[in-house]
This record gives structure tokens, sequence and C-alpha cells, in this order.
């Protein structure tokens, strides 16, 4: 059976990326927000905001706007698992000699596949709206495994509000305060401008660490510690929402 | 496995948390036959099903079917065994033949396009092949929903409720084909709360109400049970049923151009869209 698992979660995840290419909305839904909330930020709000750096704001604002695009990606997921189980096929996969890890992997890397195409998108507009980087390639690449990290993480945390939803719209509203977070973050403004209790919530969130890494990378600037806080987040939130995960996907198969 | 039990159940019994849905359940289906298990809703059909096809453990008892325990030869099981759940479970965004592609994929079978355009051609479904799923009729649906049970040939066949929800058409196009799968020798264990249903098609009916089989037999045997059939003459009229086939004037083996649905199941849960 454990064979099978690497072919049985490939043709998992074939069906779910086709079914996003059948409805690219879900797509198009996932940067709307995203590009949204950054021409507002840039074109309205940004004039006033003094981030303290000598960049401009459009390179100041995209680490965190990516982190949006990602948490609003991640509900898609939540969303799919939670029919698959409504629509009975979820009962059919598992009564089949399967692998049975591989229906929930197949949703992981279709997450993976959907929210790297959102983010490229959002890049390719922020570059539009002047974007610019002199990073260098191992610098992106840096960029890119702190995103695929960061996806990871949330889409285990989908995974599980997939799982336990009882309505549609109970699968996706677990994403609404992972979307707010970058707001009580480093990511629109300097957390030294916030009141006392409000910059240390936002110092100590894990989106802060994470936008503060991914700018410097982009600035080509020296980038701390923040990078190893980043990488206690994401390991922290990847192991308890697997372990939550794996759990209540055995509670459901039996 | 020709005079060997397929399935065999001692028994079993399933709580929900202080509810006992099976308060010992027993009975054997021997290879080859079709079973019914006949009871209202909330008798704990569903349940059997579930813990036969290893989606659910019991609370106690054995379940052996095709001659692997279901607690601790889940795999096994799994390979002898195909499910067709309550609710059709058909990959709505694919296409027909993808759907059986993608299980005839999963089953690990060497050309899974071959398979599926025999089964397609053998339910009729050739012309739908490449419509979503979402766009087949209640009848289609389900078609489609036992074509995919049946690719790898499995020896075992679960059918759960497989025609509640459909119009008539729809239930003569299932009974059909569920009779063609005991021609071919598989083993058909059906639930239903239509009498008519397990007359028709079961060759042993078991009663399941409150947890418990209260009766199981032959048609012939259940009728035994009864007083002594006494004659009357009453004149007999068409059913409602007869009028309303000979009306719509499809057979179901051409019910791929039925387009229209009195089904509500399945339009309440596109609607969840």
């Amino acid at each position: 059976m454990s064979a099978h698992v690497i072919a049985d979660t490939s043709v998992l995840t074939g069906r779910s990326l086709r079914h996003i290419l059948r409805s690219p909305d879900t797509i198009i839904t996932t940067v709307v927000t995203p590009i949204a909330l950054m021409l507002l930020f840039v074109y309205v709000l940004g004039g006033a905001i003094h981030t303290g750096s000598s960049q401009s704001y459009v390179n100041y604002l995209l680490p965190g706007i990516l982190l949006i695009t990602i948490a609003s990606g991640v509900a898609y997921t939540a969303y799919r698992l939670f029919l698959d189980l409504q629509g009975g096929i979820f009962e059919r996969f598992a009564s089949m000699p399967i692998a049975r890890s591989s229906v929930l992997w197949a949703h992981v890397f279709t997450s993976l596949a959907a929210n790297v195409v959102s983010v490229t998108v959002v890049i390719g507009v922020a570059l539009i709206m002047g974007f610019r980087t002199g990073a260098s390639f191992s610098a992106w690449l840096a960029v890119a495994g702190m995103l695929i990290l960061f996806i990871l993480a949330l889409t285990w945390l989908a995974v599980i509000a997939g799982l336990s939803a009882k309505t549609v719209d109970g699968a996706s509203a677990f994403s609404y305060p992972l979307i707010f977070l970058p707001f009580i973050s480093s990511a629109f403004v300097p957390t030294s401008s916030m009141p006392g209790p409000v910059a240390w919530f936002a110092e100590n969130q894990p989106v802060t660490s994470i936008v503060n890494t991914i700018r410097a990378l982009f600035a080509q600037q020296p980038i701390g510690s923040d990078i190893w806080v980043a990488l206690g987040w994401f390991l922290g939130i990847l192991v308890v929402a697997y372990t939550f995960a794996i759990a209540s996907y055995r509670h459901k198969i039996s | 496995m020709s005079t060997q039990a397929a399935i065999r159940v001692k028994g079993l019994t399933k709580s929900f948390k202080d509810v006992d849905v099976l308060r010992g359940v027993d009975f054997d289906v021997e290879a080859g036959s079709i079973f019914a298990l006949l009871g209202s809703n909330g008798a704990g059909k569903t349940t059997v099903v579930n813990i036969l096809s290893t989606l659910l453990k019991a609370g106690a008892g054995t379940a052996v079917v095709n001659g692997f325990d279901v607690a601790t030869q889940a795999a096994h099981v799994r390979e002898s065994i195909s499910l067709t759940g309550q609710f059709a479970a058909v990959d709505e965004i694919l296409t027909g033949r993808e759907n059986l592609v993608l299980v005839a994929r999963l089953r690990h079978l060497k050309n899974p396009g071959a398979i599926a355009d025999d089964l397609l051609a053998r339910f009729a479904l050739t012309d739908a092949a490449n419509r979503r799923g979402s766009t087949y009729s209640g009848g289609m649906r389900r078609r489609l929903d036992i074509a995919m049970s049946l690719i790898g040939n499995p020896p075992i066949i679960f059918l759960d409720e497989p025609t509640t929800g459909l119009d008539p058409e729809g239930r003569i196009e299932v009974w059909q084909t569920v009779k063609q799968l005991a021609g071919h020798g598989t083993t058909v264990l059906l639930t239903t709360q239509y009498l008519d249903e397990a007359e028709q098609l079961a060759d042993r009916i078991a009663i399941l109400h409150k947890g418990t089989i209260i009766q199981n037999g032959t048609l012939a045997q259940l009728k035994q049970l009864l007083p002594v059939a006494t004659v009357e003459y009453v004149e007999k009229q068409p059913s409602l049923e007869d009028v309303f086939l000979a009306l719509v004037g499809d057979t179901a083996t051409t019910g791929t151009t039925a387009e229209y649905r009195i089904d509500s199941s399945v339009t309440t849960r596109k609607d969840i869209r």
C-alpha cells in the first residue's frame, strides 16, 4: 500500500489542480484583495506613512502583501477539502486501496501550486507599480523558501479547518484573522509608531519576523536574527498544525 | 469463494456517544448473491456499511469481508470491495470519463483510458463522456457512481441506498445495473428503505430495526411469516408509476437524454456551492 503513496498523491494532486484550472476564479479572487490593498496603501495612504527607510513604499509593503495573498489563498484549500468531505468522494477514496495520507497531501501540494501562482501574479503587479529589488538569485531563492514554508504552515492550518468545518462558511472563516494579522505587524508601518502594548504584540507575532526577513532579503540588507525567529514560527506552526490535522483526519476516517 | 460466505458479521455493535446505533448485528452474505439490508431511516444501515467498508470501527463484534477481518486486515478488505455511498461520489468538476480514469489510476490499473471507455459504453454514458459530472441527471450520476465502483472488478460491492432521491426511471436504471452485477458473480450488499426495491433485487433480505436484525430470509421465507394469504378479488389498477413510465415513454437504457430532474438531493447539494 505505502508503495503507492507517491503515485496516488500525484494522481490526486492532478485531480485538484484540474479543479483550479477549471475554476481560475479561485486564483483571481485570491489576488484581488491583496492587489487592491497594495493600490490603496501605495497610492492613497502611503504618502502619509513614514517608514524611516529610503526605499519606496511599494518595496516596504510587498512582503506583507504577499503574506496576505497566501492567507487568503489557503482558504480555498479548506473549501475544497470541505467539499470533498461533503460530496462523498472522500469516503470513496477512504474505502479504496490507496495510501490514505495521499488524499491530504494532494490538497497540500495543490495549495502550494495555487499559492505560488497567486504570489507570482501579485509580484508581477508590484513590479508594474514600481517595486524594484537588486536581490541576488540566492536571495530570491531564500524569499521563495520563506514563502513556501509560510504556504505549507498555513495550508496545514487550512486542512484542520476543512476537516472540522460544519459549513462552507466555517471552512474559510479561519483565514480572516490570518489575513488581518499583517495589519498589526511591521508589514504596513514600522512597529515603533504603535502604542506600547500593540507594538509589543506586533513585534512578537510571526508576521513581523517573516516580513522583516523578506524585506531585508529584497533590500540586500543584513537579515539579523529575524530569520531564526521566522523559521522557529514556521517550524512551530507546521508541527502543531500537521499534528492536529493528521489527528483530525484519523478521527474522520475511522 | 463460491460456497464460502463473502461477508460474515457477528455481534456487531456501534455507539455514537450515548446512542447505541447497532446492538448486536449478525448476518452472512453468500458469495455471488444480492443481499438487502432493509430498514427505515436511522435503523443503522449506513453504519453497518461503513464498518464493512473500513470507514468506521466497530464497538464490538467481528466482521469478515472476503475472508479478511475489517479491523485487522483493513487494507485487504479495501482491495476486495467497492463502496457506492449514500451520496453519489462523483467529482462534479471532472468529466464522466475523467472520473472513471481517476479511479482506474488510483486502483493502479493499466490502460485506464480503455477501462473508462468500456464502462462508459456499458452504462450508456458514452455520449455524456466529456461533460462535467455536475451536468448529469440524478440517474446518470448514479450510473457513473456505480461504474466507478466496478473498476478493478472488486468481488464485493456495497450500495448504500442506491436509489434514494432518484426519479422512477433512474431507479429502474440502477436496478438493471445491480441485476447485471450479480449476473457476473459480484456479491452485492445493498441497503434500502424501499420494500419494493428489496423485493425486486434481493436473493436474501435482512430487516434491520433499532440496531438489530429482526428477520433474515428469502422473500418467500419472509412472506411465510405473515398469516396465510387470503384470496380477495381486487380490480387491478395501474399504479401511478406505471402511468408515469407509460407517459414518459423512455426506457432506462436510453437514459442519456434524460435532462430533467425531480431529484431533490442532488440539486440541493449543488446549491451549497
